[in-house]
Parts: structure tokens; sequence; C-alpha cells
């Protein structure tokens, strides 16, 4: 009843404002709100509410400060460019706290509580995992910015990051191009990202590289001790070492792989989970030499990423860095604009319909463009870290197709 | 296991013993505090890894205090850092005592619960000071890197470095308790209270100073972790369920038990991880402690004097 | 009645219980959205493990870290039957092998493992529901109590327990789902739970669950056996030279409080829709403890309302400012435990004894004015007779 009489208000008032067009020249620049919003989401004739569900405290934090910073630049660039079909963007931010739970439950708030719609959130694997569930029966849609293990997909979420062919297919052929490397360790963290991945990497080293995996292993997320484990990699002298460590244990391992003497004059190492923001961590100095594959660095040379950097440097503090996820991040309020912008609507099922197809040529990271299957097309590059935590870019790839459900690899 | 040639499993044999044992320092440094405070007074400190992250903290703001008024000091900054962490921690120690713990004594389920508040309330601290991302102190050049005595043998510089300290430290620390007065005291006060406050011992002193030291000692610990890993807010809770089970596991009033447990810990940990994968072999190991527990509560050298 | 007077020990504390109660059942249901309903169910849930650690812990003076592994057991016990009614083979046509749960799929597992084969029938999972964990904690229980590890040596050892549990959990994907947890649960039976009648109907039966579980505590508290504990809690050796068997009333207690933490958890599961090892490991085990301390360890009621004030003060507090919710929630626990060890209920308590006791000298002063009135309009003509 509240609400129904809430939508008559605001249709009386969107109606006033069609009146008013001539003097208030702005606001005629959106479509009225009845047309734009027909299922009660919180739009009003000046203003469209969306959420963020990110972790600002909890073990996560470390992790998504970044991507809560760049989802806000790219929500207050949009907002300075007149906003999003004439109305300019509120944001509810609620704090997932690191804990899946939370995150559902979170997520259940905004959706039904605060009616948002969109969200621009999660990090984990398994806060999206646990969100997913909510988002696809309350209808919303979930801008998730970090690279995943794929097999999902929902019309309920737009991947901005990779999914895990994208990010490793590439970089093992180019590693094997380069270093002729028959021999692989691969080690990770013991959730679902880390084993998927390797498990793709598995498949193609041994299907269509040819070469062998010469161990395979997993560790606790804030393990600290590899002292075995590096023992173990000496023993087996493999040709690279592949490596998706995440968190705090990140730091223990290439701290305890430069003392135990396995540097990059004598070890290649390729990660796929070292970003900027976890070399501020490690230190430079530790991961010298050594190559991870992602498809955003930045020092990234384009006139798209100097600005970006450039923006995001003067809001945040010269001292900040962007790794890829911060970079997908970005993306996302962008994507959420040109896809409401070409369907003329705010409405979730609309957005979806109208993503597909979607292309971005402002992207810091180059051109992207939205799959129907809700992934971007995007590229890979390899970069090697130097001392002073920035990436030397030595190979771009071309728009790899993205591919959650990869036939041959499951 | 096919095709390794014999110097390779040498080596080998030698860095995994080392490895072992470089756990061992690990877990000796963070068990050492607990079990002066756990073992000697019966106070659970759930804020123990806390109190490392204070010294983790502390060195790292030495260093970029360092790198920033007196970067040619940057070489040695390191060991001073150890003992500033050292008063931090303890510092701090002796103020929660006398807020807190002073008036639990005679309640300690209740102090590991107020203790746990009071974790909480340094690891916020510590977020909003010093942000949420781990931080990593500039460590001086001569700690990293290895010592390679021939090709293919690497023992690491930092292992050695925290094995030095855990020994010295457990030295001092054994010296202390059995040749000082107030060794005697505090041991005396541990054995029979009534008696110690009746021969005119001051108890609430040596109960504040013990307390003090225990901080002290989980705070150069966690000084020394900045060599292998990094600080960050929560990292304290890392390790606390490790350093409990030490102390429990030697026996919680004996510090040679405590030495001892650390040792086997560590190289039925490193060993298992060896043949095992990593996470399995970390599950196996407290596995067998905690069922090991069970047949044996009092721990592996259980003391003979019944503390109350 | 004397059902009644075993129950409650006075009419205040029946008032309170009923008054609580009618709060849940009657008031919230109209007040609050059921979204917010939603939560109080998902906060009731762990009413279950506060109502163990009441007996365990106020009554009996073991303090256990690990509930949080029981509150697993159940939860994943239930939400295995979940997970295998979602994974029909239809649902599932686009895994490599349909017909088993998606992570099971994404880990290679071609078939169900065999310990998953039992839980396709719900009375099955009900029953594994409460005991697994009771037969769990019996087990440990008895190991520890018959040599006597007791206090902080029994807290330390549950406490790794829930850490292996969790890293177990997590080590093991294919067959547990590994960190993410067991996700995506839709039905019961064919009753889709995630519907807003469905979630009034969980929410009505938790609370019915609940006032069971309650009721249970209370008769267990104020019976001999109740009396026993308390027993055991002050003095263990007098009532063993007494000829009890402790380790056996410990372990009992242990198992029992057990068995409620796994049916939060699987109320827990049908409610939130999903179980994952963050729920099983050291700390939500250690805020379970919480609750119940800030409630009140001694009071069944108060450990329940303690539920759903720390919880509610988390959310309400997360929400407007993450950064001091730490701080706060740490400073009460600290205050808690200083002052008020009893808790809430304990303050409520003491205010209630308080009030009487000044009730009580307030009509001791009547009666004394009253009497010396009286006395001195009897002896007033003696005095003045010289």
């Amino acid at each position: 009843m509240k609400l129904q009489a809430l939508h008559k208000r605001t249709t009386g008032a969107s109606l006033l404002a069609l009146l008013t067009t001539g003097v208030m020249a702005l606001h005629a620049a959106g479509p009225p709100t009845v047309q734009v919003n027909t299922t009660g989401l919180k739009v009003t004739d000046d203003t469209v509410t969306v959420g963020q569900l990110h972790s600002a405290t909890g073990t996560m934090a470390i992790s998504e400060t970044g991507s809560i910073q760049a989802e806000q630049l790219a929500i207050d660039q949009i907002n300075a460019a007149g906003g999003v079909l004439g109305r300019k963007i509120e944001v509810i931010k609620e704090d997932g706290a690191s804990d899946w739970p939370t995150f559902a439950e979170k997520a259940k708030k905004l959706l039904v509580n605060d009616k948002v719609g969109t969200v621009f959130g999660c990090w984990t694997s398994a806060s999206r995992k646990a969100v997913l569930p909510v988002f696809e029966k309350e209808n919303g849609m979930l801008y998730y910015p970090t690279f995943y293990e794929g097999l999902e997909q929902s019309k309920n979420v737009i991947y901005t990051g990779q999914e895990a062919t994208q990010q490793i297919l590439a970089g093992l052929d180019w590693i094997v191009k380069e270093k002729k490397a028959k021999t692989f360790y691969l080690i990770g963290s013991d959730y679902i990202w880390p084993r998927t991945s390797n498990k793709i990497a598995r498949k193609h080293i041994e299907n269509v590289i040819k070469g062998t995996v010469v161990g395979e292993e997993y560790y606790a997320l804030g393990h600290t001790q590899f002292g075995s484990l590096i023992n173990k990699i000496k023993l087996k002298k493999p040709d690279v070492i592949y490596a998706i460590v995440v968190g705090g244990s990140n730091v223990s391992f290439y701290k305890q792989l430069k003392a135990a003497g396995i540097t990059s004059d004598k070890q290649t190492l390729l990660t796929i989970s070292v970003t900027e923001d976890e070399v501020l961590g490690i230190g430079g100095e530790n991961l010298a030499g050594f190559y991870s594959a992602m498809k955003y660095f930045q020092s990234l040379d384009n006139p798209n990423n100097n600005a970006f950097v450039k923006a995001f440097k003067a809001k945040y503090g010269e001292k900040s860095v962007i790794g890829d996820v911060t970079q997908a991040g970005y993306l996302g309020p962008w994507l959420w604009k040109a896809a409401v912008e070409k369907a003329q609507s705010f409405d979730i099922d609309k957005i979806a319909e109208a993503s597909p197809g979607i292309e971005l040529t402002t992207a810091p990271e180059g051109y992207v463009k939205i799959h129907p299957n809700h992934h971007l097309w995007s590229k890979l590059r390899i970069g090697q870290w130097g001392t002073d935590g920035q990436a030397k870019v030595l190979y771009e790839s071309g728009l790899i197709e993205p591919d959650p459900f990869p036939k041959g690899y499951q | 296991m096919d095709n390794y040639s014999w110097a390779d499993l040498q080596n080998i044999f030698i860095m995994q013993g080392f490895a072992g044992i470089s756990l061992f320092s690990v877990l000796l440094l963070m068990g050492l505090g607990l079990a002066v405070i756990f073992g000697q007074m019966g106070v659970i400190n759930m804020a123990h890894g806390e109190f490392m992250a204070l010294g983790a903290y502390t060195v790292y703001l030495c260093s970029t205090l360092t790198q920033d008024y007196a970067p040619s000091l940057a070489p040695y900054y390191f060991v001073f850092a150890i003992v500033i962490a050292f008063f931090v921690a303890a510092g701090v120690g002796a103020l929660v005592e006398w807020a807190m713990i002073r008036h639990l004594y005679h309640r300690p389920l209740d102090t590991l619960l107020a203790t746990w508040g009071l974790s909480l309330i340094m690891q916020q601290t510590y977020r909003s000071t010093f942000g949420a991302r781990e931080v990593t102190p500039t460590l001086p050049e001569w700690l990293m890197g290895s010592y390679s005595p021939h090709e293919g043998l690497d023992i690491p510089i930092n292992g050695m470095f925290v094995l030095g300290l855990a020994i010295f430290v457990s030295i001092t620390l054994v010296l202390f308790m059995y040749k000082s007065r107030f060794g005697l005291r505090l041991r005396a006060t541990v054995q029979n209270r009534k008696m110690s406050d009746a021969v005119g011992i001051n108890t609430g002193r040596v109960d504040r100073l013990a307390f003090c030291l225990g901080c002290g000692i989980a705070g150069i610990a966690g000084a020394a972790f900045t060599t292998i890993g990094s600080t960050g807010p929560d990292s304290g809770s890392r390790y606390i369920v490790d350093s409990f089970l030490v102390v429990v596991f030697g026996g919680a009033a004996n510090l040679l038990g405590s030495l001892a447990s650390a040792f086997g810990i560590a190289q039925a940990q490193s060993i298992l991880e060896f043949f095992l994968e990593g996470t399995k072999g970390k599950v196996a190991t407290l596995l067998v402690i905690v069922v090991a527990l069970m047949f044996r509560p009092q721990g592996l050298f259980p003391s003979k004097v019944r503390a109350h | 009645m004397i059902f009644l007077r075993t129950l409650f020990k006075n009419r205040g504390e029946m008032i309170s219980f009923i008054v609580f109660f009618a709060l849940l059942l009657v008031v919230l249901p109209i007040v609050l959205p059921i979204f917010r309903l939603n939560l109080v169910g998902k906060y009731l849930s762990f009413g279950f493990v506060a109502i163990g650690l009441v007996l365990l812990w106020g009554r009996c003076g073991i303090l256990s870290l690990g509930q949080g592994v029981f509150f697993g057991l159940g939860g994943y016990c239930m939400a295995m039957f979940l997970k295998l009614e979602a994974s029909d083979p239809k649902s599932t046509a686009i895994q490599s092998t349909p017909g088993i749960p998606d992570f099971m799929d994404w880990n290679q597992l071609t078939h169900l493992p065999w310990f998953w084969e039992p839980f396709k029938s719900l009375p099955f999972a009900l029953m594994a529901v409460m005991v697994v964990p009771g037969v769990i904690a019996f087990i440990i229980g008895w190991a520890m109590f018959r040599r006597r590890v007791g206090g902080v040596y029994f807290a330390i050892i549950t406490q790794a327990i829930a850490l292996i549990l969790s890293l177990g959990i997590d080590g093991n994907q294919g067959y547990t789902g590994g960190r993410n947890g067991i996700t995506d649960l839709k039905t019961l039976w064919g009753w889709d739970i995630r519907t807003t009648s469905g979630q009034y109907t969980l929410y009505f039966l938790c609370v019915l669950l609940l006032i069971v579980a309650a009721l249970a505590a209370k008769y267990i508290i104020n019976t001999r056996f109740g009396r026993v504990l308390v027993a055991i809690r002050d003095r263990e050796d007098r009532v063993r030279f007494s000829g009890y068997d402790v380790a056996m009333c410990r372990a009992f207690i242990f198992a029992f409080a057990a068995v409620m933490s796994g049916v939060g958890g699987a109320l827990f599961v049908l409610q939130v829709g999903f179980m994952s090892p963050s729920l099983v490991g050291i700390i939500p085990s250690i805020e379970m403890v919480i609750f119940t301390a800030v409630g009140g360890r001694l009071s069944v009621v108060g450990a329940i309302a303690g539920c759903l004030i720390v919880n509610f003060g988390k959310t309400a507090f997360s929400e407007a400012y993450p950064q001091a919710w730490l701080y706060l929630m740490g400073g009460t626990f600290i205050a808690v435990v200083m002052f008020f060890p009893n808790g809430l209920a304990g303050i409520l308590e003491d205010n209630a004894t308080l009030k009487a006791k000044a009730l009580k000298l307030f009509a001791k002063l009547k009666e004394l004015k009253a009497s010396r009135a009286a006395k001195s309009s009897v002896e007033a003509p003696i005095e003045e007779t010289p």
C-alpha cells in the first residue's frame, strides 16, 4: 500500500517535471521516471540509487579497498558528467565484513529493503556464491570485478574481471614460447579459484602444451610457513612455478622463496594472483623479475589509462596503486551506465537484455565488450615486476573471448 | 622419487631439517611468552597474537622513521627495533594487567573472554592506525638472501636469524627464571601464593612483571616474524591456536616442556607437509596433537606441583 | 502446577519467559517486515547454541570454544539434504556429470561420495542433524572428562577442534564445497524455502522449536540433575566423592548442548539458504560464547536475548559506523566479563532482587514504626508515671 502511494506520488511528480520541462532544462535530459522504472526501484526524477557491497572490515578489506575506491571514482565522474538518464547516482554502501553470511544478508537488504536493483560489489568467489541466489531471486544486477574461476553464468551478474581461461591459457602459451618450459609446479591457496584455475592450467599443460606437471599443492589461506614446499620445488626443479597464492600468505611465500635462493635469475615464476595491490605488501624487491598474467597493469601506457591513473591518484593520494581488480571495479559503473542508456531504463531485465554487445572504448585497459554470456572480451598481458613495485608489460594478446564453461578443460 | 641424484637428496635432507628447525624457532618464540603468562600465571591471554602484531608494527614504524630521518642507520636499525618492540609490548602489557587482568586472576575462564574482547579492540586500533593493508618493514640487506655453501644447498639467513633469536630468548628466559631473584619469587608465587605472600613477596608486583615479560617476549616474536611474513591487523589471530597448543602440549607450567613440544610439533608438521599435501599436513599435525592431549591431558611434561 | 514449578523458580521468571516468547511469536512478526524478521530468525538459530552454553558453561562450568563445530555439523547435515534436492539431473544438465552437486562437478567427481548417499532421505538428514553432533560431542567429551581435562584445557582443545574442522572442510573441496560452502539451496521436499510464506513458516518453526529447547533446558536446570551440574561446577571433587559419575554427567551435558547447536545449525541453513565453513571455525565459536555472556550465562531467556541484542547491534552499527563496531563489541565484552559476569539477565535480576529487598526493608521499617507506635501508645502512660 505504502509503496503504491509512493509510486503514485512519484508519478505525479514526474508529470509535474514533464510540464515544467521548459523551466528546468537540466531535468529534461532524462525521460520520466514512470517510463524508466517500472519495477519500483529507488529512482526519482533526479536521482538513482545503487548499492555497493564490499568488505570494509575483516581479512578481505585489504583487497577490496581498491575496488571500493575505483567504483566510487567512476560514479563521481559519471555524476560530474551529468549522471545517467539525467539522474545523479547515489550510493548506499554496505559492509560485508569478510563474512559470507553477512554478504548474503546485506545483499538482501540492498535489494529488498533499499530497492536499489544494481549493486557493485563482492570480491571473493565465496562471497559471490553467497549472494548469487539472492540476486537471482530478487532480480538484482551485480557487477563483479574480480578475476575468477568461471563455471558460472547468470542473467543477474556482469563479470567485469576475467574468467579463468582468459587469464590462464594465453599466459601459459607465452611462457612456453619464451622460456621453452616443459615442467610446471602448480601452487595455490586452498579454495575454489586456485583449484579450478590449476585444473584448467593442468589440462592445458598436459593436453595442449604436452608438458608435465611435477607437483600441485594447496595451502590454507593465511598459511605462513612454506619451507617444506620450497624444498619440494628445489627437488623437482620445475621450469616454471605457477603460483596462485593469495592474501597474507603471498608475502610469506615470496619472502621465503627469496630467502631460499629462488630468484628470477635462476627460476621462472608466473602468477595470476599478484597485482600492484599485493606487491605493495610483498615488496618489489622480493618479486623482481617474476611474471604476472593479468588484463591490466597500472603501467599501461595509453591515454585512457593515463587519465584514469591521474584521476585515481588525485582522489586517493599519490602513493595509491591500482591493480587489475581495481580497474575492473572502475569499469562496472561505466558499463552499467552504457547499458541503462541503451535500454533507456533502469529495469534490471532491460539492463540484462541490453548489456550484451555493449562496448567501452574509454576503458583504461583499452577496448572491452560485453559477451552474451555477461563476461567481457578482453586482452591478456604479461608483466614483469620491477623493484619499484610496477610491472613492465612484455606481451599483449588479442581480444580473448570469455568462455566460462570451457570444453575440454572441465 | 625416481631419478634424483644422491647430492640432491642430501641437500634436500639438510634443507628440510632446517625447515623443521626454523618452524621450531617460530613456534618456540610464539610459545615462550605464552608459557610465562599461561603456564606460570594461569592467565589465558587471547590477545597474545595481538601483542605479537604490536611488536611487528613497532618494527614497521621504526623502519619508516629510519628511512625518513636517518637512512644511514638502515642496516642496523633492526636490532634496536627488536629491543624497542620488547619494551613497547611490555609497556602495553603492564597497562592491560593493571586495568584488567589483575581483577580476574581468580577467574581464569573469564580472562580468556576479556582478553578476547581486548584483541578485538587492538585489531581495530591497528586497522584504524595502519590501514587494512598488510605492511612490511624494509629489512636490511644482510638479513635477506641465503647462505649457500655449495650449489643446490641454500640456508635462508632470516631463518637462521630467527633461530638465533629464539635460542637467545629461551636461554635468557631460563636463566632469568632459575637464577635470578625475580625468577625465584615468581616460581614461589606459582607454587604457593599464600605462603609467598606470607614471607613478604609482593605477589601483585610479581604478577605484573611476569605479564609484562610475557607480552614483551610476544613483542620480540612479532618483530622477528617480520623477516618471514607480513603484518596485518588480523595477523595476530593466525598465531593464537598454534601458540596455545605448543604451551598446552608441553605441559603448561614447564618451560622446557614448551621447548620440547615446539620441537616435536615443528618436526611433525614440516615432515608431514613434505610428504602430504599442504593443508592436509597441517590438519594431520593438529589431529595428532589433539588426540595426544585427550590421552595425556597434562601434556608431555606435567609439572609435579599443583598450581593453585 | 508441579510441572510448572519444576520449570520456573518463581512467578517473575515465568512472566519474563512468557513475555519474551510472546514478543517473538506475536509482536515481531506484526511489526517487522519479512526481511528483518528473517534476520531475527537467523539470530535465533544462534539462540539454540546459547541455550546449550547456558547449561554447559553457566551451569556446569565447562567453557567450550568449539560450539561452532556442532552448529556446523548440524548445518551441514541439513545443507547436504537440501543440496541433493537442488541438484536433480534436470537443473544440473549443464554439468559434465548431471545429478551431483555443482561443486563436486567442478572438482571432477563423477559420482556421489558414499557418505552423501543417505542424505537423499529427509528423515535420515533430520536425524543426522541431532545424532551426528551429539555422538561426536559425547565421544570427545567422554574421552576428555574421564581423564579430568577441564577448564582452560578443555577450552583450548575444543578451539583446536574447531580449527581442524574448518581447515578440513576447506581442504576437501570436492566433498564439502570447500570455503564457498554449500550454496544455492532452494527447496525442502519440493517446498520453496525462499518465498515469503516459506520464510514466515520457518520463522515460526524456529521460535516454536526454540521454546521447546528453552523449556527442556529449564527442566534440566531445575531437576536434581541440574543441581548436580551446579555442584560439579562449584566443587567437583565433593560430587565425585558422593558417588556421582562426574565424567558421565559432563559428557552428557556436552552432548546435549551439541544436539542443541546442531538443531540451531539446521535452522540457520533453512533460513539463510547456505552453509559455509566460516560458521564453523574459531571466530564464530567464540562469538557464540560472546552472545551468551552478554545475555547472561545463567539465564536461558537472557542468553537468547543476548543473541538478538548483539546481532542487532552488529547489523545496526555496521550499517552506520563499521569502524566503531569492533571497539563497541570488544568494550562491551570486557565490561560484561569484568563487571557483570552474569550478563544482562544478571543485571536485571540484581535490580529485581534489589527492588524486592528494598520493598522488604521498607515493609519492615513500616512494621517497625507501626509496632513502635503501638508500643509507645501502650507504654506512654507508664512512662508518664514517674
